[in-house]
């Protein structure tokens, strides 16, 4: 049997799908990026065969992915997280489709054609206030874990509003609202309504839209409020957050059968 | 992974350009002739004419970006007032000036300084930051600052336009002679503005050497090559230049060679450079073998409107004609025909955070031509001279992933 992995280094996670002949995910792993790429390549590489119970020998392509998609020393190729991400999402979703990615640094939003083709995407630009980083830092100043979040924005009776484009600022208006006796609760969704807010901003999110990236991966509740916001719902695929990887892994896959068909 | 190639004409630009700049310096330094001051597409015409040699400091500007120099001359102006929002170029040169520094001193042996001018002379057709930069001079130094203040979102030029900048240009040369002594002469102007015309019509062809597949010729090529250009435009000098470089690119034709080995994609370039990351860029671009064939940035120094023999009319015209200070039916059009001429897949848009009039991203140009005429494009946020501005890695995943889709 002939394997294919995916690794998508993205700036907070490390991810790795291994998928088969046919594209069925036999196994998939996540973990902190930390400072050292090539050695969480190394681990989440490892991670995934032994899930698997496959050897090295049996892996026929290996494709990164992700902001530390160069550090990966033993890939055969490498790719853009916009490709692997639209290649990810064609696998659950092959019809036209916008795709918004919230990755930890990065947010993306991409059009998919008919095939799966990419017509076009747009990124946020250089500010990180949406993402990922955004919300790990307002936990951080708010000592909340990230596990909570999402119950507590489900839970929340009420919702503020952050006007603020900065992280920094975002959090001293926040400090604001809790020094107010603001619930924490009602913080948190407003934090979400935040993120959903730029998202929206960034790109026409026309037709079917599909949420991918750990931000959604771990907090549903934000796939919810961005239909709220569209006026019909979102879609999530199964495990988004590793959605990058198993485009990776699949592209590795179409790479071996575009050879084996010439 | 293949080499940046070079033309042997590169060779005499640096000559060129070394020329030019002890040329002014020794003016500087004797008092002889006066030094004149102009913004880049300004009527360097005119002050040639009337007896100056001229200093152009948005390319004393865009050294500094090019040797990374500006990151750490911006915070002076900024700390004087100079918000790190408005014109990089500008709070670059003078920052430096502020710290005492100019890469000239680094690059030519004995030019201590950037010369200080007996009159400065702007037109805002750009902006109006080279106002406020040029009037920042005139304050330290008390030297006499005239300026065109030209139109914007312009549609079609016409009589009431080059009536209105004709004018103000004679007013301007009569300004410059009170204030200087310097006199206009008019047989001087003419073959001027000849010289123009000529280095003009010569610097268009050498750009149109991109419409060849493969190009032999890239945008990072052009900002290089742009210097006689915007430094000696009017002079003999220029045109032999573009006499030379375009006979040498000529031959590239002939013998089939590619500036990107492999040219795969073929990429117009809307927007300021990134100066401080050419070298990098044009090396990415180079492993994506994708040709940056061309671009509004290079092609602005194209004046074809001068007429040696209505000099005053057509300087106004060709002041007035430029891209910059067009409505956006205008530019759509005219990325329309730069889309017949260079045949290219897609359209890069730098958003350059402090230069808005040379930043067509902001309201949904792109995404008005992408529809029509289904060019796809994407826009990759930075800055003309401020790298703080450039997030590099994000920039180029973005341009890989441009790339990727064009793949298919």
């Amino acid at each position: 049997m002939n394997y294919f992995v995916g690794i998508d280094i993205g700036s907070t996670t490390a991810k790795a799908v291994v998928v088969d002949h046919e594209g069925a995910i036999l196994a998939q792993t996540v973990r902190r990026s930390g400072y050292d790429f090539a050695v969480v390549a190394r681990d989440v590489f490892s991670a995934v065969l032994q899930q698997a119970k496959i050897q090295r020998v049996s892996v026929m392509g290996i494709v990164s992915t992700g902001y530390g998609r160069r550090n990966v020393d033993f890939t055969d190729q490498q790719r853009t997280e916009i490709f692997c991400h639209a290649r990810g999402v064609h696998h659950y979703f092959p019809e036209p489709v916008t795709v918004v990615d919230i990755g930890g640094q990065d947010n993306k939003v991409i059009h998919l054609g008919p095939g799966g083709e990419r017509l076009g995407f747009t990124m946020n630009r250089k500010c990180a206030a949406g993402t990922g980083a955004f919300i790990e830092e307002i936990a951080y100043r708010l000592d909340l874990p990230l596990n909570d979040l999402n119950r507590m924005a489900e839970e929340a009776e009420s919702e503020v509003t952050i006007g603020s484009f900065c992280t920094v600022f975002s959090c001293t208006e926040i400090l604001g609202m809790a020094r107010r006796g603001i619930p924490v609760a009602d913080i948190i969704k407003g934090v979400f309504r935040s993120v959903v807010k730029r998202v929206a901003e960034m790109d026409s999110l026309d037709g079917k839209v599909v949420m991918t990236g750990g931000v959604v991966d771990h907090n549903p509740v934000v796939a919810q409020m961005l239909g709220e916001a569209l006026g019909r719902s979102v879609e999530t695929p199964p495990h988004p957050q590793a959605i990058g990887a198993l485009g990776a892994a699949l592209i590795a896959r179409d790479m071996q059968e575009e050879i084996k068909s010439k | 992974m293949a080499d940046i190639k070079k033309l042997e004409t590169a060779k005499l630009m640096k000559k060129v350009m070394a020329d030019h700049f002890y040329e002014i310096d020794a003016a500087f330094k004797s008092g002889e002739p006066k030094v004149a001051w102009c913004t880049s597409v300004g009527p360097a015409e005119l002050l040639r004419a009337m007896g100056f040699v001229v200093y152009f400091p948005e390319n004393h500007a865009a050294i500094l970006g090019a040797s990374r120099a500006a990151n750490d001359c911006i915070p002076a102006a900024n700390a004087i007032g100079y918000s790190p929002e408005i014109c990089s170029y500008l709070t670059s040169d003078v920052g430096a000036y502020l710290k005492g520094f100019t890469p000239l001193a680094k690059i030519y042996d004995g030019i201590e300084t950037i010369p200080k001018p007996d009159v400065l002379v702007y037109n805002t057709n750009q902006c109006r930051d080279v106002k406020d930069w040029f009037e920042w001079y005139a304050r330290e130094w008390n030297v006499p600052c005239f300026g065109i203040e030209s139109f914007v979102n312009v549609g079609d030029v016409t009589k009431y336009h080059v009536d209105s900048i004709a004018g103000q240009m004679r007013k301007l040369a009569a300004e410059i002679t009170a204030a200087t002594g310097n006199k206009m002469d008019e047989d001087l102007l003419k073959e001027t503005v000849r010289l123009s015309r000529r280095c003009s019509d010569l610097w268009k062809d050498v750009l149109e050497m991109a419409a060849n597949k493969p190009s032999p010729l890239t945008f990072f090529d052009g900002t290089i090559h742009m210097g006689p250009a915007v430094c000696l435009r009017g002079t003999q000098v220029a045109v032999d230049y573009y006499e030379t470089l375009l006979k040498e690119l000529r031959g590239w034709v002939d013998e089939g060679v590619a500036a990107v080995a492999g040219e795969r994609h073929r990429i117009y370039w809307e927007g300021m450079p990134i100066w401080g990351k050419l070298r990098e860029n044009a090396k990415l671009f180079l492993e994506l073998k994708t040709c940056l064939v061309a671009s509004t940035y290079c092609n602005s120094w194209i004046f074809s409107a001068l007429d040696p023999d209505d000099p005053w009319n057509s300087m106004a015209r060709a002041y007035t004609e430029l891209f910059i200070v067009r409505d956006d039916d205008y530019k759509e059009d005219y990325y329309r025909r730069m889309l017949d001429i260079f045949g290219f897949d897609g359209i890069i848009f730098h958003d350059a955070k402090t230069c808005p009039n040379n930043s067509n991203c902001r309201y949904g140009l792109p995404q008005r031509f992408s529809k029509e005429t289904g060019i796809p494009f994407i826009t990759i946020d930075g800055d003309l001279n401020d790298l703080r501005c450039y997030s590099e890695e994000q920039a180029i995943t973005k341009i890989e992933a441009f790339i990727e889709q064009l793949d298919g």
